[in-house]
């Protein structure tokens, strides 16, 4: 019965998805409508993991669609505790469609269906959320940066509607975008960390130098906006490293 | 209980009116306690008006309460003075707080005021609901509609861009090139929103030094703000140059030092003192006049759907008010009713007493009390829709009626 909570929270996502795009001729109550989809969907898909927890034996999300349905819960929950603010409401035009889209798949590759799970430790378990919460934190991190583009693009064009479609604030969203990717690289270097500690010589694969790439991306990010790398370099840096988050590393990492 | 709403504002009233009338927030307050019953003194720039409520002769208070602040001229005060009540006077409180009856529509300093005006205030009951509900018609406002982003001049657009670019003003730092009008109402409108007008360059440092004065800038020459475009956030340029007075190779240099913070430029001279190719560089937003102005006519039609929607936002809040305060004519007959209800099943209880057991006594109470529940939830129900449906007064007459509530009123 659980499984098909899966159907509400993708229903409500795709919702939020569509009034975010209302949202554009003016705030109103196309933002609202979004804003109750967004919470409504993920209390939907929290009841969802926990049903998958319960059920399970093991760790209930260590195939590439689990880890993705995961994933979807941790991007939304990390939107909610500030993204759905009026002022940077209209994040979630870059974040919900997304959601909405990796929660289908996720649904669609089995990863929303109560089984046993596999058996992986308590290590690994810990491991693989840690690393989720950082992806999720980089999305998130992203999907500002493509804002910011396209703020600085309206801008730069002197766009008429510049002043009535509610945009953040480029600076806001600029330095917004970097403490998050802080924030994830803390969580991520958590995860390797924790990740480690069951690491046995000869497991070093691909997915692990991604993993490691895409550490280096980001730190880099960090240290170049300290010297001055900011606005429309930074974003498309994030956006980069971002490519490397959600092309590679699924490659690398569940195409064994 | 009767609102009545006496006052003036710029709508009608001179500023000569409306300077004596007005008081700061201490005296509102201590006012406001002088006064009988309920009270609230909402003073600022544009308004005096004074919020009662009593049960007789509130308005004839609040006209003399006006009239004594106006002093011997009290005749000019009649042509401006408006007086409104009930529904009509909570409506335009509600309107007040939304900033749809501003001068400048959909301003948000006035939300502020009334905050302030009622928390000094003698308020009871009556005026903090409507208060909180005036305060929340405003934030509603504010929210659900973009009527305070709509910059209705030049100057206000290049200010409101420059909260687009940087969020927060405060601490931002503006350097003003001319020391004319334009330059001045832009920095004024910036500062208004939290900037810090650091600098101002013109060619004759005299001028310059007068307006720098003004907005507690410093003031340099023209031809020195080389440094300054390294620390400036918004550069505000309206000179009388008639070649660009900021190139962009000038700007690129004074890039270098900046880490990559953005730069607003306005441009508000004909011709241009800003080199248009400054627009190319990576953080440089550059604004002219015609960008500006193409803006401004852009958010003035939003803001004419924006103020409708406002309004159609405040007449909720005030029909809710108005159911509120409609149910007030019937709360004291449903208090009445369920007294009479609760004394009876006490008094049966009391008689039955003797003959059951503990256990006995608390199952009949539990049940006694259920069934009075069912029995006046609906009756309350109908009465509060009734009430409003303005019919509240003769549903509560006919119950009081039926149920001989004054008798035991009289009785009790």
């Amino acid at each position: 019965m659980a499984e098909f909570l899966v159907v509400p929270a993708l229903l409500a996502y795709g919702e939020a998805a569509f009034a975010y795009a209302g949202e554009l001729r003016g705030p109103g109550l196309a933002g609202r409508l979004a804003t109750w989809g967004v919470r409504l969907g993920w209390l939907a898909q929290t009841a969802l993991l926990i049903g998958q927890g319960v059920s399970a034996e093991g760790f209930p999300w260590g195939t590439w669609a689990g880890a993705l349905n995961l994933f979807v819960w941790l991007v939304v929950g990390a939107y909610l505790i500030w993204g759905c603010t009026p002022r940077y409401r209209l994040l979630g035009l870059t974040v919900m469609p997304v959601a909405a889209a990796l929660l289908a798949l996720a649904w669609a590759g089995g990863g929303t269906a109560l089984d046993e799970g596999d058996r992986s430790g308590v290590v690994l378990a810990a491991h693989a959320v840690l690393m989720l919460a950082g992806f999720a934190g980089l999305m998130l991190a992203a999907g500002m940066a493509l804002l910011y583009l396209w703020q600085e693009r309206r801008l730069k064009r002197h766009e008429r509607s510049v002043l009535r479609v509610r945009m953040p604030p480029l600076d806001a969203l600029d330095r917004l975008a970097a403490r998050t990717v802080l924030g994830a690289l803390v969580v991520l270097t958590l995860g390797i960390g924790v990740g480690a500690a069951s690491f046995e010589r000869g497991d070093f694969d691909a997915a692990m130098v991604v993993t490691l790439l895409i550490l280096a991306t980001y730190a880099t990010l960090l240290v170049l906006r300290h010297e001055g790398w900011r606005g429309r370099r930074a974003a498309l840096l994030n956006l980069t490293g971002f490519a490397l988050v959600a092309i590679v590393l699924p490659l690398t990492h569940f195409a064994g | 209980m009767k609102l009545t709403l006496a006052g003036v504002s710029h709508h009608k009233a001179p500023i000569e009116l409306r300077e004596r009338v007005a008081l700061d927030l201490e005296t509102c307050g201590a006012l406001a306690e002088r006064l009988e019953g309920e009270a609230v003194l909402l003073s600022t720039c544009n308004r005096t008006e004074l919020y009662l409520v009593q049960e007789e002769h509130a308005e004839e208070l609040a006209v003399a309460t006006l009239a004594e602040l106006a002093g011997d001229r009290g005749d000019d005060l009649s042509a401006a003075l408006y007086r409104l009540r009930d529904e009509a006077a909570a409506l335009h409180l509600f309107r007040v707080a939304a900033g749809l009856d501003s001068l400048v529509p959909g301003e948000g300093e006035i939300l502020g005021q009334v905050r302030t005006a009622f928390e000094a205030g003698s308020v009871g009951p009556f005026l903090d609901r409507l208060f909180r509900q005036a305060l929340h018609a405003g934030r509603r406002v504010r929210l659900e509609t973009a009527i305070n982003e709509s910059p209705a001049s030049v100057p206000s657009a290049a200010a409101a861009l420059a909260q687009q670019v940087f969020d927060d003003l405060s601490g931002r730092r503006v350097l003003v090139l001319g020391a004319g009008k334009m330059s001045e109402a832009t920095a004024r409108n910036l500062v208004s929103r939290g900037a810090d007008v650091a600098v101002v360059a013109n060619r004759t440092l005299a001028h310059g030094e007068d307006l720098a004065r003004r907005l507690g800038a410093q003031a340099i020459e023209l031809a020195a703000i080389g440094s300054e475009l390294e620390r400036a956030d918004v550069v505000v340029s309206a000179t009388s140059a008639s070649d660009h007075v900021v190139t962009r190779d000038g700007v690129a240099t004074a890039l270098r030092a900046r880490k990559g913070r953005p730069l607003l430029l306005v441009d508000l001279a004909v011709p241009r003192d800003l080199d248009p190719a400054i627009n190319e560089l990576d953080g440089c937003f550059l604004y002219d006049v015609d960008d500006l102005e193409a803006v401004v006519a852009e958010t003035l039609s939003g803001r004419r759907t924006e103020a409708a929607r406002a309004e159609r936002l405040v007449a909720d809040e005030a029909d809710r008010f108005r159911e509120w305060q409609a149910s007030l004519d019937v709360v004291p007959t449903i208090a009445s009713l369920r007294a009479l209800a609760e004394e009876i099943r006490d008094s049966e209880l009391a008689r039955a007493g003797g003959r059951l057991s503990e256990s006995e006594r608390k199952h009949v109470e539990s049940v006694t009390s259920q069934i009075l529940a069912k029995l006046l939830h609906l009756p309350t129900i109908r009465m509060k829709e009734a009430a409003a449906a303005a019919d509240g007064v003769v549903y509560a007459d006919v119950v009081r009626h039926l149920f001989g509530l004054e008798e035991e009123e009289r009785r009790r």
